[in-house]
């Protein structure tokens, strides 16, 4: 399956807030080794698209613009962008779903999460980004959070515990431009054992 | 008896209590650090050794003997403590409650770790995905500093050590520890051959320990209350207490903090609710993150948790991530998602993963079907056995166990799959 065309933009530029950034993050790496900042700044980038652009993606030329910033060759900037998953090298919708569908999820119901986001989010399978611009969909290996599956990332922020119905409120809400708390959607506090913490709940257990 | 709650040294893994460090000092983080910096290196060292601390990650190297590695005396090179807070072993979330609850426990390891090997530095390697945990932490770090604990002189030791937090971008294999090292460096993350050791090639080509969060985070706990408490738990060479991450099937999924040892069905049962519809209902687990070979209900009847009685059973502890399936569950699906799963995260260096791990997806989604023959078990079994131990990392090893683990344990099943794919296509023919 051959990808759909996509402009790139002809420049790139990091603008007043993420050279703010990038002086911060440069120091913590030793001099010489200035390479070693190729992906916070890639996430510059891309936070910067989104910001601009409301498309979180990182064009190839900003790829030139953070090779020639660390004195790298271009090539070894493209190979970073292109191995890591969180790069997208491409526009995204305005929100990534991103739902998790191993194992672990899967066990607790994450098909059920991938057909919410198929129906509230109008796409039509992983890969798609919506009509309206609203929403790409994506497939995310484990996102680390298996004792609140099943789960998924809206671009930065973790929704967990989630069937068919609270996925779709979810999505409706981004919808209406509203950004609930993430978290676990049904009122669980983080890890706890579901239903009431079973653990460090003050009183010993003997 | 069940682990008390005086003696679990993540007091707010749920974050029932604010992660600050003023909060985090009320916890006892940071008390008496400069004193036990005064020990010396030898002393830390020892008392690690003598905990019997097993690291965390996976592999449960002994945590002493592995910072033992580390030069006494500079060559001229600084060293390097690295932190592998990449937590991306399907089945494991315990890294992450860590940093965004509890995260002054791994500040204060790593200063009393990176004391302990001479390190100028640490860098806290967190996977990408976890973007708000980040935010904790390298706001912690920072209250860190503004208290004189982190940097020049820290905590009044007359030792200097900075920290910082490097967020990896989505790639299971940067938790490999040389792939860390080289995506740390600006690279992709792909694994180096060893030797030479990151204790003599690490990061920049300077001497590197890398250790797991959880391993760095328990070790003021220790050094606070003494090698002998924290070994009072568990079996000998097993000892201490565990994060584990009990999932699944089970009527209430949760991260606890408990003791090594503790018998499978106990955890489950006094923790997390029990498997759903009852013991009885139990199909098999996956009992260390999903590079381990599933044990079947049998076995997990009276199996303990801890590194040698797994591996008894031909699995392991890893992660402790505590995978739970029930009667219900396709177990062979269950295994050909994980299939994927290293397919995707292959990084391609090596041929025998790189085309391994599509051709075990490929075979395996057909077993899920049953369009395949009885003899292509074998193929599958065969194949596993030349991928394993012919790459340069474990992510192979890693990829084949579970596959391993169900035609060990649920032959039958996948027999009768084939068996009843074929007899439903003859029909058909038939008709």
């Amino acid at each position: 399956m051959t990808a759909p065309h996509h402009e790139e933009p002809a420049s790139f530029a990091f603008d007043a807030e993420s050279e703010a950034k990038i002086a911060t993050i440069i120091k913590r790496y030793p001099e010489g080794k200035q390479a070693s900042a190729v992906i916070p700044l890639l996430y510059v980038v891309q936070k910067q698209m989104g910001r601009l652009t409301g498309s979180a993606w990182v064009p190839r030329v900003a790829m030139d613009v953070v090779a020639e910033r660390l004195g790298m060759p271009p090539i070894r900037v493209y190979e970073v962008a292109t191995f890591y998953f969180m790069f997208n090298t491409r526009p995204i919708g305005k929100y990534h779903l991103q739902v998790c569908g191993t194992t672990p999820c899967w066990l607790r119901g994450s098909d059920e999460v991938l057909r919410a986001c198929k129906d509230a989010g109008g796409l039509k399978g992983y890969g798609d980004t919506s009509a309206d611009g609203n929403f790409t969909l994506t497939e995310m290996e484990c996102m680390g959070a298996c004792v609140n599956a099943p789960m998924i990332a809206v671009d930065d922020d973790y929704y967990e515990d989630l069937d068919y119905e609270s996925t779709v409120k979810l999505i409706e809400a981004l919808k209406r431009g509203e950004r609930p708390a993430p978290g676990s959607v049904t009122g669980r506090r983080s890890s706890e054992a579901a239903g009431g913490a079973t653990a460090l709940t003050g009183a010993e257990s003997e | 008896m069940a682990l008390s709650d005086k003696d679990r040294i993540f007091q707010n893994l749920y974050g029932f209590q604010p992660w600050n460090l003023s909060a985090a000092r009320k916890r006892g983080c940071w008390d008496g650090t400069a004193a036990i910096l005064a020990k010396g290196r030898d002393a830390i060292i020892e008392e690690m050794k003598n905990s019997g601390l097993r690291g965390r990650g996976g592999a449960g190297f002994p945590t002493g003997m592995k910072w033992s590695f580390m030069p006494k005396q500079s060559d001229g090179r600084p060293s390097y403590l690295v932190v592998n807070a990449d937590e991306s072993e399907p089945g494991t979330c315990k890294d992450r409650d860590i940093i965004r609850h509890d995260p002054q426990t791994l500040v204060e390891g790593c200063l009393i770790a990176g004391f302990a090997m001479g390190a100028v530095a640490g860098y806290i390697y967190i996977r990408g995905e976890y973007y708000n945990e980040s935010v904790v932490l390298e706001a912690a770090i920072q209250e860190a500093y503004d208290a004189g604990l982190l940097g020049k002189n820290a905590c009044g030791s007359g030792y200097d050590f900075d920290l910082y937090v490097h967020r990896g971008a989505g790639a299971y294999i940067c938790g490999e520890e040389t792939a860390l090292i080289e995506s740390l460096e600006g690279k992709k993350g792909m694994p180096r051959l060893k030797p030479p050791f990151p204790a003599a090639v690490g990061l920049y080509g300077c001497p590197t320990t890398v250790n797991n969060v959880e391993t760095i985070a328990v070790v003021p706990t220790i050094m606070r209350r003494g090698a002998s408490w924290f070994s009072s738990f568990g079996r000998p060479k097993n000892s201490g207490t565990k994060i584990f991450c009990i999932q699944g099937h089970v009527n209430n999924p949760c991260n606890v903090e408990a003791e090594m040892s503790i018998p499978m069905r106990e955890l489950i049962e006094r923790y997390a609710g029990g498997v759903r519809g009852g013991w009885d209902n139990l199909l098999c687990v996956i009992p260390g993150g999903s590079s381990t070979p599933l044990l079947p209900k049998h076995i997990c009847d009276d199996v303990l948790m801890d590194f040698d009685a797994l591996r008894e059973h031909r699995s392991g502890l890893g992660t402790a991530g505590v995978i739970v399936m029930d009667k219900s569950t396709d177990v062979i699906k269950a295994i050909a998602r994980l299939a994927a799963f290293y397919k995707h995260e292959s990084c391609g260096q090596c041929t025998p993963c790189r085309e391994g791990m599509g051709w075990q997806m490929r075979l395996m989604n057909r077993m899920v079907e049953g369009n395949a023959e009885i003899e292509e078990i074998d193929l599958l079994e065969n194949v596993t056995r030349r991928i394993e131990g012919h790459t340069i990392c474990a992510l192979a090893d890693g990829g084949v166990w579970p596959v391993q683990g169900l035609i060990r344990h649920f032959r039958p099943l996948m027999e009768e799959r084939i068996m009843a794919y074929k007899a439903r296509h003859q029909r058909l023919a038939a008709e």
